[in-house]
């Protein structure tokens, strides 16, 4: 028995040298030896084969309920002018006229939003239409066959036994050291392929990204090193913001101090006036959105003025779902999740710079930089405010419903119903 | 003040619900999972679609969730309302209760939507007070008046001033509320 431990221990510290010697030396010289892409490849060829196992399995059985990722009902398409004329027939839809049913068409609308709205789809993760062997992406797991059982308990062992001591052991010794970057990129298995990186952030201008995770930060300063703006976290995560503040002049603030867009605009002047000081990065979402769409940005980073270079973070999602839903997940389960994902392979594209033209105003400029960004990153550009995943929407959208119907019964000239309801006036 | 949703729906529990509303077994797992997503934190399931936008009727449909705590069965009650009917219902054997999403069962939750003290009547206040909900600060209090006026005139046969159900039933049989009343949920 103590041969077997023996046997076990000495295989273990191989392997720890193996490891030692062949990520982490190359790492810091910022070499690769071409591993990880090989590993990449092997990694498709399985996920591919497996997916199309579990077609064959579903079509087996067709109790299995297959994940729908375009909603739970079908909307009615058409405005509300329409949908109301419909509702109503066989009275002549003139201006001026009110109908019991129109109540139906606001409760259906009602429920329709409450069984499957745009903003809250945006915030959970994106279901796959192939099955990436991490259960945690398939609402349904189910026993489809044998050999896929073994390959996914293979993949466990793999993913729990290999991948993750060595990512652990990484981010402790990492805490501290911000050149050491790199390492965590490799510690998560990240793979990252930069695009067109002569529009890279120069000194003295601001970086704008979409946001997904805060993995953003390590996989954009594995290539250039940037200041950083953003809320303080509680946790580990302020212990790494604490020490990184040391190294360069990052600009932290309170989330309750974001509030006071003054002081927030005027410290971030003052850096991007220095023109020697690092590019500001900011991500002008809020929040971290699920990496299938763009949110509204925040008009605050463009007011600051100075050139704006755009930046597209896309994650492959076939191989690890990087999303971090805060309410969900805190961060340190996150991390754990992180690590323990096959691999992390993302796209960067750096855009070329923008700057506000004349007439524009912020919120402009921010469309269009939100829209350049979706657009290269093949996101959804949608006009909803991050900002909803947290507060009570603004009014502003009830009252333009309700403005509208008004328009319906009334017309738009103001006038009230016609001749019956004046008549009873008038003999009055 | 939601209730607790449990972690796991259990299949005799979806067998109910699915007798009882006429929903099919993949469409009730996915609304569970709607459900629970929007059931969490102290506000529960009511205090989340509050926040919903898309409808001035939110609050209105709010309160048709007519259970004092408000659980998966009754959300999905509710929701049975608008299934829409399939044409080979209509040929089986009637069960021995109307089924949620018939035309009378629709438009008793259409009248209740009006009827806010549910005395089964509407009356001209209770009118009114829908009809601001629909139309916002767009409309003067004189206007929306003669509107719920001329709307009871034309409903009240029996001259009390309101409308009971049944006037309610008459105002709209020509509307196709099978139709109209119904919410397409994808299998």
């Amino acid at each position: 028995m103590e041969d077997l431990w023996c046997v076990a221990g000495a295989i273990f510290q191989l392997w720890m040298v193996v490891v030692v010697f062949f990520i982490m030396l190359p790492a810091m010289f910022g070499l690769s030896l071409g591993v990880t892409g090989v590993y990449i490849q092997i990694l498709v060829k399985i996920l591919e084969w497996a997916t199309i196992r579990i077609q064959k399995g579903r079509q087996e059985q067709p109790s299995v309920p297959v994940p729908l990722h375009t909603g739970i009902i079908e909307r009615a398409r058409g405005s509300m002018e329409e949908q109301m004329g419909q509702l109503r027939c066989p009275r002549p839809p003139a201006a001026g006229e009110f109908c019991l049913s129109d109540a139906m068409y606001f409760c259906k609308k009602g429920l329709e939003s409450i069984v499957d709205d745009q903003v809250t789809q945006r915030f959970s993760s994106e279901e796959l239409a192939s099955w990436n062997l991490l259960t945690r992406t398939n609402q349904n797991f189910y026993y489809i066959s044998l050999r896929l059982t073994i390959i996914w308990g293979l993949g466990v062992f793999v993913r729990y036994c290999i991948l993750f001591p060595l990512s652990a052991k990484k981010w402790l010794s990492e805490l501290v050291h911000l050149t050491c970057y790199r390492i965590c990129a490799r510690g998560l298995s990240a793979t990252i392929h930069y695009h067109n990186k002569e529009n890279r952030p120069q000194k003295g201008g601001i970086c704008v990204a979409n946001h997904t995770t805060p993995i953003d930060v390590v996989i954009l300063a594995n290539d250039g090193c940037y200041a950083m703006v953003g809320q303080i976290h509680g946790g580990l995560m302020g212990v790494l913001q604490r020490s990184m503040v040391r190294s360069c002049p990052h600009v932290w603030f309170e989330r309750s101090e974001m509030k006071d867009r003054h002081t927030v605009t005027s410290r971030l002047r003052d850096h991007v006036a220095a023109k020697t000081k690092l590019p500001i990065l900011i991500f002008p979402e809020g929040t971290c959105v699920n990496n299938t769409s763009v949110m509204m940005f925040k008009k605050g980073s463009f007011e600051i003025g100075g050139t704006i270079y755009p930046v597209a973070i896309k994650y492959d999602p076939r191989f690890g779902d990087a999303f971090w839903n805060s309410s969900k997940y805190n961060m340190v389960s996150y991390l754990l999740r992180m690590m323990t994902s096959w691999a992390i392979v993302v796209n960067v594209w750096y855009l070329p710079p923008m700057t506000i033209q004349d007439g524009e105003d912020a919120a402009q400029f921010a469309n269009r930089v939100k829209s350049a960004i979706a657009h290269q990153g093949g996101l959804l550009d949608l006009a909803w405010d991050g900002g909803l995943k947290r507060g009570k929407v603004k009014d502003s959208f009830k009252e333009e419903q309700q403005k509208m119907y008004s328009n319906i019964i009334v017309g738009q000239n103001g006038i009230g119903p016609p001749e019956k309801c004046s008549q009873t006036k008038e003999d009055q | 003040m939601g209730s607790r949703a449990s972690t796991l729906l259990r299949e005799e529990e979806i067998e109910e619900i699915k007798k009882e509303t006429g929903f099919s077994h993949s469409q009730i797992t996915r609304l569970y999972s709607r459900f629970t997503s929007l059931d969490k934190g102290e506000n529960g399931f009511l205090g989340r679609i509050i926040k919903i936008p898309e409808s001035p009727m939110c609050r209105r449909v709010v309160v048709s969730f007519r259970e004092d705590q408000v659980n998966f069965k009754g959300f999905m009650r509710t929701l049975a309302h608008f299934r829409p009917i399939e044409d080979n219902e209509k040929n089986k054997n009637p069960p021995t209760s109307e089924p949620l999403n018939s035309r009378t069962n629709k438009l008793l939750f259409a009248f209740r939507l009006y009827d806010l003290d549910r005395d089964d009547k509407i009356s001209r206040d209770e009118l009114l007070q829908v009809l601001r909900m629909m139309v916002g600060v767009n409309i003067s209090d004189d206007q929306l008046g003669s509107i719920a006026d001329r709307t009871i005139q034309e409903a009240d046969t029996n001259g009390d001033n309101c409308i009971s159900f049944q006037e309610f039933i008459k105002v709209l049989e020509k509307v196709d509320v099978e139709q109209k009343m119904s919410i397409r949920f994808l299998h």
